[in-house]
């Protein structure tokens, strides 16, 4: 354990947040938008090798955020696409990311079963 | 064009409310009839929950007129359902004849509209009139999942889970109901949902002017004048809106939403809105001093704000309206 | 006043959130969040997990998570102050998939807890995967 990853988790991951949460304040943009925004994002910057040396010198702060999981598509299809060609273009993201999607239906799923809604 | 419809000889006998936790902690809590702690009701969803709640409020009211259900003309009213369907099935049992209404929030003054005329025109002898709504159904409906995380803008207002239910009748009571405008639709250009003060001040503005410059009334005449779920943030809009028209109204004009919950404590942002807002003040709390003799001579302006989700995700503005009526106190 | 003066007038003086309180408690939060991510994968990696994997078991622990506090009802309650912090994070995404899915579950588990999982997930997931596509193409001519 080195306490350096942290200090640096700490800074990327809330800096992330800060950003968005400037753009929520200032332009009604909805959180939807802020969500799908973030991923996209994330593909972009990984794609100029932007994104990898965020991740390098951020760890968990910047694979956390919803830009990492555009890094994770990204990679993924980097990856692909240098074993099966243009193919991986289309296997080559959902591959990569398929245990965080995959996990969020089926937990949701399960806590659907075991939770009722409540008000606020 | 005349604005005012003059009725004559149609009272309001008796009010019965109903509301949920919130509300019945808020400063209000005294005046309601019943309310219920559990946001479903005793059921198993929030939409049969609002049903509940309105049957329950039915039966509070013919219980309080000691009116048998075959007594009741007619029943007109709704909530902010799709398709009303929350009042629908509550009434569904009771085997009254029956008008949906919907006028969003301004759906309690409506009904009181149409009801009166009907009255008022020897079709019917009496009529129970309710409005509805449920935190929990607002919210999904209009805005995102209750589990889901999200921060509220200091503007927004939070929708009145409760029911209010009057009955008018051509029989004499002390309180009658004598005057009403109907309200024209008007669109100000505000598109933000979160800010519904804003987009129906206008609408309030439009009706009280037209109101009080065929009348000749003075703002002093009223002991209350009360709109339906401005807000504060509506409600400072109007009240400045009016002073530039010539119109000053004082300490005796106020909002619904801004009474029903203790604002600060209970974190409501700009206050209260929804159908039970205006149904429940006015049946609990502003009734029951009419009673006492505290209040005299009531102006009511209902306030609704005509969105739906799709119109919001088009980018639509907001059509507002605000219906009046004129309730006074007679000695008979 | 026409329509443009009004929404002028009513835009300049509605209250606005405070935006340094809300980035502040956004920034400790969402770092927060980050760091109990940095250390369940450092606890994986303890247990002699691959780092490569590791990483993916951070990220489905912590949308356990968040789902968890989704239906117990926390999530929004921390959500409330937090803003972005609990949204930016994978845990905003978990939100997304089970708050709706708790909500539905009044219409069925088919047409409602299983049809409204998507309602923000789908969107995340379709320009996603369809960004990354462009890049793999773009990615295939160039290399």
């Amino acid at each position: 354990m080195d306490l350096n990853d942290y200090l640096y988790s700490f800074l990327i991951g809330g800096a992330f947040c800060v950003v968005a949460q400037i753009f929520i304040d200032k332009s009604k943009v909805t959180a939807a938008r802020i969500l799908v925004s973030y991923v996209v994002i994330g593909v972009l910057l990984t794609a100029i090798g932007v994104y990898e040396p965020i991740v390098e010198f951020g760890r968990s702060g910047a694979t956390v955020p919803l830009t990492g999981f555009g890094y994770a598509l990204a990679k993924g299809v980097e990856k692909a696409v240098g074993e099966n060609g243009l193919l991986g273009a289309l296997t080559g993201g959902l591959k990569a990311t398929s245990a965080g999607v995959t996990a969020s239906f089926a937990f949701a799923l399960l806590w659907a079963l075991m939770f009722k809604s409540k008000e606020k | 064009m005349k604005s005012i419809l003059r009725f004559s000889g149609v009272y309001l006998a008796e009010t019965a409310t109903t509301v949920g936790k919130k509300e019945s902690e808020g400063p209000l809590s005294d005046f309601f009839d019943s309310h219920e702690e559990d946001v479903y009701f005793g059921t198993d969803s929030f939409e049969k929950a609002e049903s509940e709640m309105v049957r329950r409020t039915l039966n509070i009211l013919l219980g309080k007129a000691n009116k048998k259900p075959e007594d009741i003309s007619l029943i007109l009213g709704g909530d902010l359902l799709n398709q009303c369907v929350a009042t629908s099935f509550a009434v569904s049992k009771s085997q009254i004849p029956f008008l949906g209404l919907y006028g969003a929030c301004s759906t309690i003054i409506e009904s009181a509209i149409v009801a009166s005329s009907f009255i008022n025109g020897g079709l019917v002898d009496n009529a129970a009139i309710l409005a509805s709504s449920h935190f929990c159904t607002a919210e999904r409906q209009y805005r995102f999942p209750l589990e889901y995380g999200s921060q509220k803008t200091p503007t927004s207002q939070n929708t009145v889970t409760g029911c209010g239910s009057y009955l008018l009748q051509n029989e004499q009571t002390s309180f009658r109901v004598r005057e009403a405008v109907v309200g024209k639709i008007v669109d100000n250009g505000i598109k933000d949902a979160n800010n519904m003060g804003a987009a129906m001040a206008t609408a309030a503005v439009d009706t009280i002017l037209r109101y009080f410059n065929e009348s000749g009334a003075k703002p002093d005449d009223f002991d209350m004048i009360a709109t339906g779920d401005l807000g504060i943030e509506g409600h400072e809009i109007s009240l400045e809106l009016l002073k530039r028209c010539g119109l000053n109204l004082g300490q005796n004009y106020t909002d619904c939403g801004m009474l029903i919950y203790d604002i600060q404590k209970q974190d409501m942002q700009a206050g209260a809105s929804g159908c039970a807002c205006m149904a429940t003040v006015f049946g609990g709390y502003l009734f029951k001093r009419m009673k006492r003799n505290e209040l005299r001579n009531v102006l009511l302006i209902g306030t609704g704000a005509l969105l739906n989700r799709n119109s919001t995700l088009q980018n639509e503005s907001i059509p507002s309206i605000a219906h009046l009526i004129h309730i006074v106190r007679e000695e008979i | 006043m026409n329509k443009k003066e009004y929404i002028k007038y009513a835009e300049s003086r509605a209250k606005k959130s405070n935006c340094i309180v809300n980035c502040v408690k956004a920034f400790l939060v969402g770092g927060l969040i980050c760091c109990i991510g940095q250390a369940f994968k450092d606890l994986y990696i303890y247990l002699e997990v691959e780092e490569e994997t590791a990483v993916i078991l951070e990220a489905v622990t912590l949308i356990f998570l968040a789902g968890l506090f989704t239906g117990i009802g926390w999530f929004d309650k921390i959500a409330k102050q937090a803003g972005a912090g609990t949204l930016v994070p994978i845990t905003g995404f978990s939100n997304a998939v089970t708050s709706p899915a708790i909500e539905a579950k009044t219409e069925g588990f088919i047409t409602g807890v299983a049809s409204q999982m998507f309602i923000i997930a789908g969107p995340v997931i379709v320009y996603g995967t369809v960004a990354s596509i462009i890049y793999g193409v773009i990615y295939f001519f160039i290399t």
